[in-house]
């Protein structure tokens, strides 16, 4: 141990804390049976270690030293509360049982910490939960995020978040949402729902719609971290691998994609030399693997978004893949973005007439009735077509629809040139 | 933000113990898992590298071994938070090698990569 001044010794708890804090509360939650009482009990040593760490040092394994100062505070917290009276029998007599049997208990709780961890994700992304209610218990028990920086990151007020975090425990609790993984049966289901919030959570930092500019990018990192732990805890679940996969692509774009104003900058017209090639690399091997196993429609939008990451320039795009990739995922998982997405890929390929073909067989979809990129996509596919009046129409109504203020002046930029007789922006 | 991790010590003259390199080896898998790992490999003693050097104009290339006191020995490249969280790994890193090789020393230099935030307006 070395004792060191108090700011960077309590920064060094935080570290700690960050690194541990999933895996303590998941072992605490297995123990005690109650996601927010192994979140209090997990707290309260975290307080212990902020009081005594700074003077003492930080321990060599941290983590065994905070589990085994919660399970403390579980017994005395137990005590106190005389409605877990029983509770606290069983448990002080399943503890001693253990305490007497396992006389390794770091290597114990190591031989559980994986199955520790998913057991959490699956609870705190069980769909009893509403689905904002899930984010925001992820983030806080398996991020190790602030409440406060949950709510900077959603755009939230504080106390909305607090509130939510609350309630999803006692809606746990009343629903008595066991601490254990889904039966065989649910597995897909639930999978599906723990990868959706991830998944929702890596947009909400990628798109920018809304939030602290600083919280941004920090959406993006937590859902990769969150998309790797579980890349790693289930590595023959082929959709894993490929949300992991697409998740670590389109990240590699993030440093391209703004231009020197803050402004958009479109895929085809990103620098690609500016792409994280680790990331890409990175993301390419996750989707080898997701293939291998046969992957969904992760997987297929992760192959996508590797055409992509794969051709050196814009030019060199092989459209004639990702027009057939799209027809995959529009049988596997259709919607009409899927299609729109597909007409873009297909004018592309084979012209923009056989797009636009595409396009208008989703136009009246009600699904797409707000959806600004109908209009756009179609106008792109007109003004090539050189049907330049009906294509400054489309534009205008993007324009007009799109809560987007840059947006809006990129599709009314399209709009101008077209009435000035040109094709392009 | 991503930090990368330079071990740098004397060159041995034994080989580290296989204990150490399945201690590294596990300790790897446990940060991988932590989704903070996203690269790592050692290095070849500078014996078989060179160095390529530009002074007054003039290219000039090296074989290894270099002069230095110190070798790098490996490299690791991490994702995290803060720097404290990379510090602590770096710290369980030499603990690894404190609790299997003893009279080892040595350095971890925590550097931090430039990132999507360090350039332009914030995305």
């Amino acid at each position: 141990m070395t004792a060191t001044d108090p700011h960077r010794a309590t920064r060094a708890v935080e570290a700690v804390w960050r690194i541990e804090s999933a895996r303590l509360i998941a072992g605490l939650a297995r123990m005690v049976q109650d996601v927010g009482l192994a979140e209090e009990l997990a707290q309260d040593a975290l307080v212990i270690a902020l009081e005594q760490w700074p003077r003492s040092g930080v321990p060599d394994n941290p983590g065994a030293w905070l589990m085994s100062t919660a399970k403390h505070r579980a017994i005395d917290l137990l005590r106190r509360r005389s409605r877990y009276e029983r509770k606290l029998v069983e448990l002080g007599r399943d503890l001693a049982i253990q305490e007497a049997t396992e006389p390794d208990l770091d290597t114990a709780l190591d031989d559980h910490v994986g199955d520790d961890l998913l057991r959490l994700i699956f609870t705190t992304c069980h769909p009893v939960l509403p689905v904002e209610a899930r984010v925001a218990l992820t983030l806080r028990l398996l991020g190790g995020l602030t409440t406060n920086e949950i709510a900077r990151a959603f755009l939230v007020p504080e106390p909305t978040v607090a509130q939510r975090i609350l309630r999803a425990k006692r809606t746990l609790a009343k629903h008595y949402v066991p601490f254990e993984m889904p039966a065989p049966a649910d597995l897909a289901d639930r999978l599906s729902s723990v990868l959706g919030v991830v998944y929702l959570v890596f947009n909400e930092g990628f798109a920018a719609t809304a939030g602290d500019d600083w919280m941004r990018p920090a959406l993006c990192e937590e859902a990769l971290r969150l998309g790797r732990i579980l890349a790693g805890l289930m590595r023959e679940e082929p959709e894993v691998q490929g949300l992991v996969a697409l998740m670590e692509i389109q990240a590699s774009r993030i440093r391209a994609r703004t231009g020197p104003d803050g402004e958009p900058v479109l895929l085809l017209d990103q620098d690609r030399r500016r792409w994280d090639r680790l990331l890409i690399r990175r993301g390419l091997a996750a989707l080898a693997h997701a293939e291998a196993l046969d992957g969904g429609p992760y997987t297929l939008q992760a192959a996508i978004a590797a055409c992509h990451a794969r051709a050196v320039s814009a030019a060199d795009t092989d459209w004639d893949r990702i027009a057939a990739l799209y027809l995959v995922l529009a049988h596997v998982s259709p919607s009409p973005v899927v299609e729109l997405n597909r007409a873009v890929a297909v004018g592309m390929a084979a012209g923009p007439a056989k797009g636009l073909e595409v396009v208008d067989a989703v136009r009246s979809e009600r699904a797409l009735a707000n959806y600004p990129q109908l209009p756009a996509v179609r106008g792109d596919l007109l003004a090539k077509l050189g049907r330049l009046d009906e294509a400054r129409q489309e534009f205008e109504r993007a324009a007009a629809v799109t809560r987007n203020e840059r947006e809006r002046s990129i599709f009314l930029g399209r709009a101008a040139a077209c009435a000035a007789g040109s094709p392009a922006a | 933000m991503r930090y990368l991790i330079l071990l740098k010590a004397a060159q041995g003259t034994t080989p580290p113990p296989p204990e150490l390199m399945e201690a590294i080896v596990q300790l790897g898998e446990e940060a991988t898992k932590a989704g903070a790992l996203l690269d790592t490999a050692g290095l070849a003693p500078s014996a078989a590298g060179a160095r390529v050097q530009l002074a007054k104009g003039e290219l000039t290339v090296t074989d290894g071994p270099f002069a230095e006191a110190k070798e790098m020995i490996s490299y690791a490249l991490y994702q995290v938070r803060s720097k404290e969280e990379a510090v602590e790994w770096a710290s369980r890193f030499l603990k690894v090698h404190r609790d299997h090789w003893a009279g080892w020393e040595g350095d971890a230099d925590v550097l931090r990569v430039f990132g999507p935030e360090d350039f332009g307006p914030p995305a």
